[in-house]
């Protein structure tokens, strides 16, 4: 027997609840891009289960472009903090709250 | 029990993904230097790795490797090394009030709430099949690059393209975002 | 005869809409002509209808003109009632208002808004026609509210001056109380026989059974509405503050016709009237009551107007007292009397206050019967007929009246009789006062001899004195048939009187001795003029303090709300929920302000909230 679908998703729920987590309680932006990149595998992994259990292929080709974007996305948004950083010499995403209504 | 339903050696590859998988993700949240987080976050992608190879998705196996974990995960450390933002950051204390707790519920609930209803509503739930095959035949050998292949270039051609010119936006965009400025400023270190 | 009678109220209406539409040209009398000419066209057509009438068989005439309402069971038709009641108030009212505007075109002459003047009047006689002609009590209400307002326009003509607008809108306000009366009765007799008019209301009013309640609220209700047009307890007050307005309307409209329109009602209803003894009772009260009071009021007064004011409000009280009594014939006698001399009397006046540069109090006058060779005479006939003394108008009305409530009530008859001793005093005291003794108006003239009018003034006089002389002979008590009684005895049935001809007799020699009695006594005390007799009671004067009592009562505790109103309610009340909604939006906005922390952590929390409530809510669902 193989190993069930149902492990593998709840495998993915965890990851992608500790990604969270680590995303709302981190204050360094690299740590939360990281915590990002964990999410979007929790969701990758969510995916390629669904594949596998549907026997259907759409299921890995959207990993396929969830890899992409994310590697676009980590592109920019590193990029993004290193002008924040040259800027502030500092890397935290609280120090960010000048659109305080 | 668990050894007379499952077969041993999936199990134990299957044991051997979780627990590279957890143990990164909660060392990326937990370390306080960041190189050591993304030391953690491979560890991580390569325990997903191994769950896509467990799942027959070998293609996307090793895309995972090369693509994250070896890109990705290259690219933070490079940002990390040439800025220097190595500070420790302090992990015990919270600025925020309320945030902690709030996230600690909150996610909780989340994820107990998508477990809670994935097991009723039976895990998996769908159509067989619609798009294409997981496998398709080469030759003999049933071939998963070639099926996923074959649907990328057929079926997702469009998003294929899309992607492709996204891509070359978003290094357009990173160039533009990092460079540094003509005149010269003070207390910014060469890289 | 249908477009003979739809004239009668039609020439004024025209007279009216041509003043209007015409290009007004100041300095011109032309206004006055176009009007004079529009009632006195009336007037004629009135006279043929009345000929008309005389030879029909059938007392009784509907010209309906058109459909005007139909609301579920009401349908009201706008239709003129001609028969004998009507006519003859539009006979005496289309009369005098002739006579009147004729006279107002001498006595208007040179003032400003002389056009709005006679716009104003015409329109009035309209209302007042259309008030007389109705064939059900819709149409009467919209002539009744018609000559509330031009007489409120009318009042306060002179509007500039505080006192003439504060006293139309007391005229007006007094008598809208009154409406609310008119329009409780029209509800409760909708409600009662269906239907407005009068033909299908009085033909049935004996044979509906109605509770005596009903019958009695119906009868206060119409009295209420009466005392309010017709200056009757509680509702008098207004009236001697209108003489605001120019003599002429005071005459036309305070003394002939408007307040005679509640009179009017109270004997058009009074097969309603007859069903409730009380309510009757009561009527008859009221009317005693305010002949008495406005009579005492009048013996103080040192206005030539207010004085006749306060003679026309006791006048009609005796006319009230007789529509109480049962005395219908009698009540219409008086009104047609009152109106020849009481216009006489404020023409007269008019007159009076022309030849002295508009003076009008009477320790400011005296002497003037040489220098006023028309006015005096016809003053002189007309103070004789109000007096009471014999063989003019007022002593056959007065006595017609006098003699039919000794009948039903003595006491009440008492009290009539030492009104007419008070009426002929206090008449005596103002003819005396105004004519004869020292002159004291010299400073007023600026030592000028006062002249008489011009001739459209004196004219009217004349004919009003004749009509004063001679107007007893419409109904002696000995004629019967070819009198006032015989032809509206169609209509307010025959009334067999029940005194012998001695006691007649006697009473009317009663009336004539209180006459005189009242004359006498008003020239003893006035003959000296000299010195101001010091005795003038000041509680008479000021209306048994009435006004003050409303002021106290009404007024005063109005005003306290008013401003509680605008001090208090508004701004807390109102302005509050208004502001109090704009505050609590401005500050729940500042308070959700606050959720717009700037760091990026908190919206992620938010965000992760928000997915964990809609999970909750997908899992209650489908649990």
């Amino acid at each position: 027997m193989t190993i069930p679908a149902s492990w593998f998703l709840t495998l993915a729920a965890v990851l992608f609840g500790v990604g969270a987590f680590g995303l709302l309680t981190r204050r360094s932006a690299l740590i939360m891009f990281m915590c990002i990149e964990l999410m979007l595998n929790a969701v990758n992994l969510t995916f390629v289960t669904f594949s596998r259990s549907l026997h259907d292929v759409a299921g890995q080709a959207s990993v396929f472009f969830v890899m992409v974007v994310a590697a676009a996305e980590v592109t920019v948004g590193l990029a993004i903090v290193v002008a924040v950083f040259r800027r502030r010499r500092s890397a935290g995403v609280d120090d960010l709250s000048e659109l305080k209504g | 029990m668990i050894a007379a339903t499952y077969a041993i050696p999936d199990l134990l590859v299957f044991i051997a993904a979780a627990a590279m998988v957890l143990v990164g993700a909660v060392g990326v949240i937990s370390f306080r230097n960041p190189v050591h987080s993304a030391i953690s976050l491979i560890l991580t992608l390569l325990g997903v790795a191994v769950a896509f190879v467990e799942q027959e998705a070998h293609f996307l196996a090793a895309v995972q490797v090369i693509v994250y974990a070896g890109a990705i995960v290259v690219l933070f450390l490079f940002v990390i090394m040439f800025l220097g933002i190595d500070e420790r950051e302090d992990v015990s204390v919270e600025p925020l009030i309320g945030q902690r707790p709030l996230a600690y519920a909150s996610v909780l609930v989340t994820v107990g709430g998508i477990l809670a209803m994935l097991s009723r509503g039976g895990w998996v739930t769908g159509a067989q099949t619609v798009t294409g095959p997981t496998e398709v035949m080469n030759g003999t050998t049933p071939d998963n690059v070639m099926a996923v292949g074959q649907s990328v270039f057929t079926t997702y051609l469009f998003a294929f393209e899309a992607t492709a010119a996204l891509l070359i936006i978003a290094v357009v965009g990173a160039v533009l975002l990092a460079r540094r400025e003509r005149v010269t400023e003070e207390g910014v270190e060469v890289a | 005869m249908k477009t003979v009678a739809t004239l009668i109220p039609l020439l004024p209406l025209l007279g009216f809409l041509s003043i209007l539409l015409l290009p007004a040209r100041s300095g011109s009398d032309r206004p006055g002509w176009i009007a004079t000419s529009a009632v006195g066209g009336s007037f004629v057509a009135t006279v043929i209808t009345f000929i008309w009438l005389l030879g029909q068989d059938s007392r009784e005439y509907t010209v309906s003109l058109f459909d005007w309402l139909t609301s579920g069971p009401l349908h009201v038709q706008a239709a003129l009632l001609v028969d004998p009641l009507s006519i003859t108030m539009c006979l005496f009212v289309t009369g005098i208002s002739t006579l009147i505007h004729l006279y107002s075109i001498g006595y208007m002459h040179g003032e400003k808004d002389f056009r709005k003047f006679f716009l104003y009047l015409n329109l009035f006689v309209f209302s007042m026609l259309v008030l007389v002609l109705g064939s059900s009590m819709l149409v009467t209400f919209v002539g009744w509210e018609g000559v509330g307002v031009c007489s409120y326009w009318l009042v306060s003509y002179y509007f500039t001056k505080d006192a003439a607008a504060s006293a139309g809108k007391k005229a007006f306000i007094y008598n809208r109380v009154g409406d609310v009366g008119l329009l409780a009765a029209m509800f409760l007799i909708f409600n009662h026989f269906g239907s407005l008019d009068y033909l299908a209301v009085l033909s049935q009013a004996s044979s509906v059974p109605m509770s005596s309640i009903a019958v009695l609220l119906i009868v206060l209700a119409l009295l209420l509405a009466a005392s309010g047009k017709s200056a009757q307890i509680p509702l008098f007050n207004w009236l001697p503050d209108a003489m605001e307005g120019p003599t002429p309307v005071s005459a036309l409209i305070h003394a002939a016709t408007m307040v005679t329109a509640g009179v009017y009602l109270l004997v058009r209803m009074s097969p309603i009237l007859d069903l409730s003894s009380s309510g009757r009772a009561t009527i008859a009260v009221i009317g005693a009551a305010t002949a008495f009071v406005a009579a005492t009021v009048a013996t103080s007064q040192k206005d030539i107007k207010k004085v006749l004011a306060f003679s026309t409000v006791s006048q009609i009280g005796y006319m009230v007292m007789a529509v109480g009594s049962g005395a219908y014939v009698a009540a219409i006698f008086l009104m047609v009397a009152h109106a020849f001399f009481k216009a006489l009397l404020f023409l007269g006046s008019g007159s009076v206050i022309h030849a002295l540069d508009g003076e009008q109090d009477l320790r400011r006058m005296g002497g003037l019967q040489k220098f006023l060779p028309i006015t005096f005479p016809t003053f002189l006939i007309g103070w004789l007929a109000i007096a009471g003394i014999p063989p003019f108008a007022g002593f056959w009305a007065k006595g017609d009246v006098l003699s039919k409530v000794y009948e039903y009530s003595k006491p009440l008859w008492l009290l009539g009789l030492l009104t007419a001793v008070l009426t002929a005093y206090y008449m005596s005291r103002l003819f005396v006062l105004t004519f004869r003794g020292t002159e004291r108006f010299r400073e007023v003239t600026h030592g000028h001899d006062p002249h008489e009018s011009p001739w459209v003034m004196t004219v009217p006089l004349v004919i009003l004195s004749v009509l004063s002389a001679l107007g007893g002979l419409l109904n002696l008590p000995w004629v019967h048939g070819t009198s006032l009684a015989g032809f509206l005895a169609p209509l307010l049935g025959e009334h067999e009187s029940s005194v012998s001809h001695g006691t007649e007799f006697l009473l009317s020699s009663a009336d004539a001795v209180a006459a005189i009695v009242g004359l006498i006594l008003a020239f003893n005390v006035w003959r000296s003029t000299s010195p101001w007799p010091r005795y003038e009671s000041k509680f008479f004067e000021s209306v048994w303090r009435w006004d003050d009592a409303y002021d106290a009562t009404i007024g005063r505790p109005a005003q306290r709300l008013a401003h509680f109103g605008s001090d208090v309610v508004e701004p807390r009340v109102l302005d509050g929920a208004v502001h109090g909604v704009a505050g609590t939006v401005l500050r729940s906005a500042e308070g959700v302000r606050k959720l717009q922390t700037g760091y990026v952590r908190h919206y992620g929390l938010a965000v992760v909230i928000g997915t964990a409530f809609t999970i909750l809510f997908l899992i209650a669902r489908s649990w």
